[in-house]
Formats: structure tokens, C-alpha cells, sequence
């Protein structure tokens, strides 16, 4: 459960976040629309505490999460259009170092059973560098979920996913939505993914503009989307 | 700083800059050894004195940026650098000429002297940084951690040099260290120093004020732009 | 506890990488070898005043092959953003930098291990003073230069031009400790006694303490993104 208060980012004098509120509930599924420059990539980072709010209270599984960053940490698994994977190690290195930053245990048995869900398994001992975007991208789904975090975030996860990849990926987002985790992502793209989330959260200028259910149809997600967008135009 | 007081300091600035050149020019007598040389010593010594408080400036505006991250204590911090290093570039220049008559070269590897020049070094280094980084936040943040290491450094430096030294030449320290100077001198040294740090305070509002504008300028470009690809 | 953990995990996750591309080791080594001949032609061994600035030698060679070694250590995780995927999982940012430190205090020490016995075979130098005395300035020298060193790395890595830019800001604020560690060598090869070089000693191991401690404090300043 991430439970937001009045949180905002400055960067110098430009606000990037203003004062938003935002919570959302343990296994629901967030996603946040908006345009370029809304603060989407900077709201989604103060969630994974790669930033910190310039103001306001971040609260995550009820814990605060600028004061007890260290057990918030492993609570979240970050997917975001950059790999944080190592070119140098092969696929089954860069899983396990993961896994001892993350202490996982029975690390070999768990770096095997998500190589497998990605569907790499037969190039576990391969250099990263080798592998295809596509391979790289799974290989990333693979490391942000080895810890079993209770939070995905995922940061336009779309871009540069060839099919496969993207099967993969919305299959794991459904297994976790299953098992109770709760997910949050940011895209641009009003189109595939979004089928499957709950809420939409439209972010304009660093405010939200729309928070509800999700409309039944891709066109009525659409609709609802211009016409936050364009009522703050207006 | 509004206009009429700074009007004000600039007038004062003026006055007490030419009073300091009146003292050191014509009415302070001329050293004894090196003649008209010595009267060198007074410009020398007044920037290196702003040198060292502009780096001190620095360190002060980077820990306050780091706690507020308000791009105020950016600019001061970037100004009080350009400044530091104007002023140090003239110890630099002025010290070997004193240095060739006081002590027959043009270069000693004392103290003061050397510390300087790394001093020089540090924050020349800090400026190129600055220049080398795109993104306002990124910039500001980096020249403040650059501004607190490098001032922490300085005593590093001093002490270093001078075991050096201790250790091989002793000699040249003590003909540096102890200058016999009389009340007259002492004088001409105290308003010349007052007559930098009055340059010190009038130059760096202005220097801020060209740091905030440039950043206001980027600003709106960023806004024109904006409005014009949505 | 998690925190060293965390440490031995980036350390050994530098080795393995080194270990596949040998790219740091091989690049830092033959420049080493190669600065020594070329010292050896510009300063003939063969003359006494040489045996004189033999330390200061040693010293300038370790470091330039050690920036070397630090432009890149900071590439590599530039690369992809591995840098935030480290700040995602590392309880306190500073293990990053701890972790970072020490693997490339492992990589300086070996290249400095190598190109020692070089200097003293082309230089046909003979030192009075003990060997394990020598190992020990080395070791404590070059503590100093890599927390600095990686530090500054760590930040230069954002700019443009980085690798210019970390020696010209690194070697101005080493200038104490390369003071220090000169005088220290100077004094151990050429077999003086322990007053000369214990305070030596004892300088670099206060400077290490600082260049360790200010860094380290700083460090989550520099990680933010």
C-alpha cells in the first residue's frame, strides 16, 4: 500500500510535483497517463526513493519512507525503459548479484525459477552484452522481480519491447496482481497494458487532473484522457 | 540588494579604493631593501585575503545548497568561484615580482605561495565542471559538494607544503614568514585590505545577479518552447 | 551484517566483470610498463641524480595509471544506469562507494605490484630500506587516492568530457597526500631511520582518513538522480 500526502518536487524554482495526494491500495493496479513533462518519470521516482520529495510524507506498507528507506527498499522492484543490467556478466551473474545486494535466499534455486518465467533459461551463462534488446528487457523483468517485491513500478516498461517481451511482461504483472502485489505504471502509450489495470491517474503540470476507475473500453480511456488533458488547456 | 544601496556601496567602494592607492602610492614611505617594488605587497596581500574568503563563501553556499537547494546559494557559491579565482590569478602574478626582489626569485616553493596555486588549480577545476554539466539541479548540487571538498582540502595542503619544506629548506620560511613592518605600512595594508573586500561585496551581487538571469533566460526559453510544440 | 554484504556483492561483482574483459587491468598495466620505459629514456638511469626523484617517479606513474583505471570504473555503471539499479537495492548509498573503492583499491594495488619490480629493474635501483616498509607506504598512499579518486568519479561521470575532467580535478586536491607519499618512499629507499618516515606514515594515514570520511558523507548528495 503506497499512501502519498501532499508530496511535491522542486527542482530550483520549477515545480515538478505540486502538493499531490495519491494513495493506493495493496494488489491494485495503478497506471498514470499524461503528457511530456507532467512529472510522470518524477512521481514514479520518488515512489521507488531513487528521489525525494522535496515536501510532504511518503508513506509505503506503513512504513515512512524517507526515514526507513531500508525497509522499503526490498518492499519494491523497479522496471523502467533502462536495464541496470551489467553488459560484462552473463545473464546468471547479473541475476545473482541482484540477489546478494537484495540477501536473497536460496539464491540459485530463485535465479533459476525467474530466468525461467522470462523464458531465458537456455542462455543463462551467456554475456548480457550478446543478447538482443528484447532479451535484455525480459532479463530486466527477471531482476526487478528475483527479491518478490510487494510493489512493482514500472517506468514506460513498454519502450523497445518486441512482443515476446511484452507477453512476458504483462504476464508477470498479472501473476503478481494475483499474489497480491500492487503495481504502478507510468506510459505514454494509450494502448496495449492498459486492458488490465484498475485505476487511471492522469498527471498534468505536476497535478492530477483525473483519478478513477478505468472506463471499459481502450476508447473510452481515450476520451476520458483528452478531456482531462484538454479541460486544463481550456 | 535594491538600487540606491548599492548605488551607495559602489560610491564607497570608489572612495575607499582611492584612498588606498593614495596611501600606498604616495604616502607610505618606500621599504628600505627593495624600494618601490614592496608597494607590490599591498595588492598582493589584499587578494590573496579575498581569494581565500571567496573560497571560504563557496564552501559556506555549498553546504547551504545541499540543505536548502535553493539555486540562491547556486549562484552565490559559482559567483564567490569566479571572483576567488580572479583574485588568486593576481596573487599569483603579483607574488613572483615581490618574490624576485624580496627574495631573489621569481618563484618559491613556500607556503602561502603553493597553496595558492593549488588553491588556483582547485577551483579553476570546479569552474570547468561547472561548464561541463548540462543540468541546472545536477550542476548545482556537484559545485557545492566540489566547493566543500575542495575548501576541506586546503588546510591538507597548507600543512603538507609545509612539512615539505620544514624538512629540507627551513631557511625559506623564515625569510617569508617575519616581515618587519612600521605603523605606516600597517596602515596602507589595512585600508588596501578593506578596500578589497569593499570590491569583494560590490562585485559579488552582481555576479549573482548575472547567474539568476541566466538562469531566468533559460527558464522562459524552456516556457517558448513548451508552448510552442503543444 | 547487510551493509558489508552489500559491499563484498559489488566487489565481487567488479571482479567478475574485470575477469571477463580484463579491459581495466590489461589498459592500466601496459600504460604503467610503458610510462617507466618512457621515463627511463627521458631520465637516464645510469645517472646518481636520477636514484634522487626515483620516488616521485614511481608516485606519477601510479597516478596516471590509477585515473585511468577510475574514468572507467564509473563507465561501466553509467552504462544501462546500473547506477540506479545499485541505488535501488543499497540500504545506505555509501556501501556503493565503499564497494567501488575497494575493488578498485584491488585493481591499483596489482598494477602496482607489477610495475614496482619494472621500475626497479630498468632503473637498476637499489633500495636500502625494507621491502615490506615499501609495501606498506604503497598500500597506505594509494588508500587515499582511491577513496578521493573513486569519489570524484562517481561525479565526474555525469559530465561531458569526463575523462579529462576527473584528472584535473583529482590531482590538485591529492596534491597533500602525493606530497606525503613521495617523502615517505623517498625516505624508506633510501634506508633512513624510523623518525624520518614514521610521520610521514603517519600524515598519510591521516589524510586517507579524511579522504575516506568526506567522501563517504557526501556520497548520498552525489547519488541523488
Amino acid at each position: 500500500m503506497i499512501k502519498a500526502q501532499a508530496i511535491s518536487k522542486r527542482i530550483g524554482k520549477k515545480a515538478i510535483i505540486r502538493e499531490m495526494d495519491l494513495e493506493i491500495g495493496g494488489g491494485e493496479f495503478l497506471a498514470i497517463l499524461g503528457p511530456n513533462g507532467a512529472g510522470k518519470s518524477t512521481l514514479l521516482k520518488i515512489l521507488s526513493l531513487l528521489m525525494r520529495p522535496s515536501e510532504g510524507r511518503l508513506e509505503i506498507n506503513g512504513l515512512d519512507a524517507v526515514k526507513e528507506a531500508e525497509q522499503v527498499r526490498p518492499l519494491l522492484g523497479v522496471i523502467s525503459h533502462q536495464t541496470y543490467l551489467y553488459d560484462a556478466l552473463t545473464a546468471s551473474e547479473n541475476l545473482e548479484f541482484y540477489g546478494r545486494m537484495y540477501g536473497v535466499a536460496g539464491l540459485t534455486e530463485r535465479v533459476r525459477e525467474v530466468i525461467k518465467e522470462v523464458g531465458l533459461e537456455f542462455s543463462l551463462h551467456d554475456q548480457v552484452g550478446t543478447f538482443s534488446r528484447g532479451m535484455q528487457q525480459r532479463l530486466a523483468i527477471a531482476r526487478a522481480i528475483l527479491h518478490r517485491p510487494r510493489i512493482l513500478l514500472l517506468d514506460e516498461p513498454q519502450t523497445g519491447l518486441d512482443q515476446q517481451a511484452l507477453d512476458i511482461l504483462y504476464q508477470v504483472i498479472g501473476r503478481l496482481k494475483a499474489e497480491g502485489s500492487t503495481v504502478v505504471m507510468v506510459t505514454h502509450i494509450l494502448d496495449y497494458g492498459l486492458e488490465a489495470c484498475d485505476r487511471l491517474l492522469v498527471l498534468v503540470q505536476g497535478k492530477p487532473v483525473f483519478l478513477g476507475n478505468k472506463p471499459e473500453t481502450l476508447a473510452g480511456v481515450r476520451e476520458t484522457y483528452s478531456l482531462a488533458v484538454s479541460g486544463v488547456r481550456a | 540588494m535594491n538600487k540606491a544601496l548599492e548605488n551607495a556601496w559602489a560610491g564607497l567602494t570608489f572612495i575607499v579604493m582611492l584612498a588606498a592607492t593614495y596611501l600606498v602610492f604616495m604616502w607610505v614611505p618606500n621599504e628600505k631593501v627593495m624600494g618601490v617594488v614592496q608597494k607590490i605587497f599591498y595588492f598582493h596581500v589584499s587578494s590573496a585575503w579575498i581569494g581565500f574568503f571567496a573560497f571560504f563563501v563557496v564552501f559556506i553556499a555549498g553546504i547551504m545548497y545541499l540543505k536548502t537547494r535553493d539555486s540562491k546559494w547556486d549562484w552565490v557559491g559559482s559567483a564567490s568561484a569566479e571572483i576567488g579565482v580572479v583574485f588568486t590569478t593576481i596573487v599569483l602574478l603579483t607574488g613572483p615580482i615581490w618574490g624576485r626582489s624580496a627574495w631573489g626569485a621569481w618563484w618559491t616553493w613556500d607556503p602561502r605561495l603553493t597553496t595558492t596555486l593549488v588553491l588556483w588549480f582547485v577551483y579553476v577545476a570546479c569552474l570547468l565542471v561547472r561548464s561541463a554539466l548540462d543540468q541546472e539541479e545536477k550542476r548545482a548540487r556537484f559545485s557545492a559538494i566540489l566547493g566543500i571538498v575542495g575548501f576541506l582540502d586546503v588546510p591538507l595542503v597548507w600543512f603538507s607544503i609545509r612539512w615539505w619544506r620544514w624538512t629540507i629548506h627551513p631557511n625559506i620560511i623564515e625569510s617569508g614568514g617575519k616581515l618587519a613592518i612600521s605603523s605606516k605600512m600597517q596602515v596602507t595594508l589595512m585600508v588596501s585590505l578593506l578596500a578589497f573586500t569593499c570590491l569583494y561585496f560590490y562585485l559579488l551581487p552582481k555576479v549573482v545577479r548575472l547567474a539568476k538571469h541566466q538562469s531566468m533566460l533559460r527558464e522562459m526559453k524552456e516556457a517558448i518552447r513548451g508552448r510552442l510544440t503543444a | 551484517m547487510k551493509y558489508w554484504s552489500q559491499v563484498r556483492a559489488i566487489v565481487r561483482k567488479d571482479l567478475q566483470a574485470e575477469f571477463r574483459t580484463k579491459e581495466l587491468l590489461s589498459s592500466m598495466l601496459l600504460f604503467a610498463f610503458l610510462a617507466v620505459v618512457i621515463m627511463s629514456f627521458a631520465f637516464d638511469p645510469t645517472r646518481e641524480v636520477v636514484k634522487q626523484v626515483f620516488p616521485g617517479m614511481i608516485w606519477v606513474v601510479f597516478a596516471f595509471a590509477g585515473v585511468l583505471g577510475l574514468n572507467r570504473s564509473f563507465l561501466t555503471e553509467k552504462h544501462n544506469d546500473c547506477i540506479a539499479g545499485l541505488t535501488l537495492a543499497a540500504n545506505d548509498g555509501s556501501a556503493i562507494l565503499v564497494g567501488k573503492v575497494a575493488s578498485n583499491l584491488i585493481f591499483m594495488l596489482v598494477v602496482e605490484l607489477v610495475s614496482l619490480p619494472i621500475f626497479f629493474v630498468l632503473f637498476d635501483f637499489r633500495s636500502k630500506g625494507s621491502l615490506g616498509l615499501l609495501l606498506l607506504v604503497v598500500l597506505l598512499g594509494t588508500v587515499g587516492f582511491v577513496a578521493m579518486g573513486t569519489f570524484l568519479a562517481a561525479l565526474a561521470v555525469h559530465a561531458k568530457h569526463s575523462e579529462v575532467l576527473l584528472p584535473i580535478i583529482l590531482f590538485p586536491l591529492l596534491v597533500p597526500l602525493l606530497i606525503a607519499a613521495v617523502q615517505a618512499t623517498g625516505a624508506i629507499l633510501a634506508g633512513q631511520g624510523f623518525g624520518e618516515w614514521s610521520l610521514w606514515l603517519k600524515i598519510i594515514a591521516g589524510f586517507d582518513l579524511m579522504y575516506l570520511v568526506v567522501p563517504t558523507l557526501l556520497f548520498e548528495y552525489l547519488l541523488e538522480v
